[in-house]
């Protein structure tokens, strides 16, 4: 059983390694799809706790991805999870770092990033779209992402204290009002 | 200014150790709350002089073209002009040893602790923030990508095909990164 979870794991997360444009959080409907609807791994709301806990923590957003792995298989799933994530888009990195200097001009890099920003940022709105519904199930959850999103969005503060707040809030709910 | 080009052009050829770049990297990991990029700007050009603010633009650009977190992809970059492959590796692996430690951490207090009703309504609560975070940060980069029609249809067809059709990843960016790239070119000669 666990073996086949590895397998499975290396194979899902490694299948989406090069759609990662801008980050692991363009592939988070990618990643709902395959984890809580067709494996049926994780209900909505543990992906969804899972993703906030990724958040919180430092470094980048591919650990989100690690979390994962080590929710269904321990130490080793993490491992096996943030391996297949991390080494199709590593490869090709590493393949470009190695021909950029004829490859790459600058005129083009700006045309190829012009081009390819609406993809991850189309990608992400899904992404909050998949999280919001799985998380906002009060009117304060969402005056919580409302709130966040305006404030991430419209000002340069560490995003961190938003999702502070948001734990606060909730926190205190529970104890004010018993619900 | 003139100073801090130089340095950085003359460490260039100087040896690196493994150690200080998984050390550097580490660094980068662990202080990255939020925004990486900004420490990895004040890390490597700042601190070290290991690149110039022009090279340091260049490597950012490269790392946000290509798949993968861009500091992923910068790490890999900086640790092979140093050290080749191994030297790839061991930039990756300290960018992301010390935020894996961390995180198994608040996995292990969310599996002992997750169950209690008042952890669960915190839990409740950042995770209706993280959702407004994302939200949030599509929301600050195209107001910054000032976007014209193409990116528009190319943004509503790649949303659409993830949110609504369920479309695997790879299809989406496959069917996309042509067509935006060809209304790119087009609106460019424009």
């Amino acid at each position: 059983m666990k073996d086949g979870v590895l397998g499975q794991l290396a194979l899902t997360f490694a299948a989406m390694s090069l759609g990662a444009i801008g980050g692991a959080n363009a592939v988070v409907p990618e990643i709902h799809q395959q984890v809580v609807t067709l494996h049926g791994w994780l209900n909505d709301t543990t992906f969804a706790n899972l993703f906030a806990i990724a958040q919180a923590a430092p470094g980048p957003n591919v650990m989100f991805v690690s979390l994962i792995g080590w929710h269904l298989a321990g130490p080793l799933g993490l491992v096996v999870a943030t391996i297949a994530i991390c080494l199709p888009s590593s490869l090709l990195t590493f393949g470009v770092s190695r021909i950029r200097r004829r490859m790459m001009e600058a005129g083009w890099l700006k045309l190829l990033q012009t081009a390819l920003m609406p993809i991850p940022l189309a990608l992400m709105a899904a992404s909050a779209l998949i999280m919001a519904q799985a998380a906002d199930h009060t009117l304060l959850t969402v005056v919580v992402t409302l709130g966040t999103a305006l404030f991430v969005g419209f000002s340069n503060r560490n995003p961190l204290w938003a999702l502070t707040a948001g734990g606060i809030l909730g926190g205190l709910t529970f104890l004010f009002a018993g619900t | 200014m003139q100073e801090r080009v130089s340095a950085a052009a003359s460490s260039a050829q100087e040896t690196v150790s493994y150690g200080s770049i998984f050390l550097v990297f580490s660094k980068i990991g662990l202080c990255g709350f939020g925004g990486v990029a900004a420490w990895a700007h004040r890390v490597l050009v700042d601190e070290r002089r290991w690149y110039s603010d022009r090279e340091y633009a260049d490597l950012l650009s490269i790392g946000s073209v290509l798949p993968g977190p861009n500091i992923c992809n910068m790490s890999i970059m900086v640790g092979d002009r140093f050290r080749g492959p191994l030297g790839a590796a061991t930039a990756l692996a300290g960018l992301l040893a010390g935020p894996l430690l961390i995180l198994v951490c608040l996995a292990l207090l969310y599996d002992r602790y997750g169950d209690l009703p008042v952890v669960q309504a915190v839990i409740g609560g950042v995770t209706a923030a993280a959702a407004g975070l994302v939200f949030g940060t599509v929301i600050k980069l195209a107001r910054r990508l000032r976007p014209r029609f193409g990116n528009i249809l190319v943004g509503v067809l790649a949303f659409l095909g993830a949110a609504m059709l369920h479309l695997h990843v790879l299809l989406i960016v496959a069917l996309m990164v042509p067509l935006s790239l060809v209304l790119a070119l087009r609106e460019r000669q424009r």
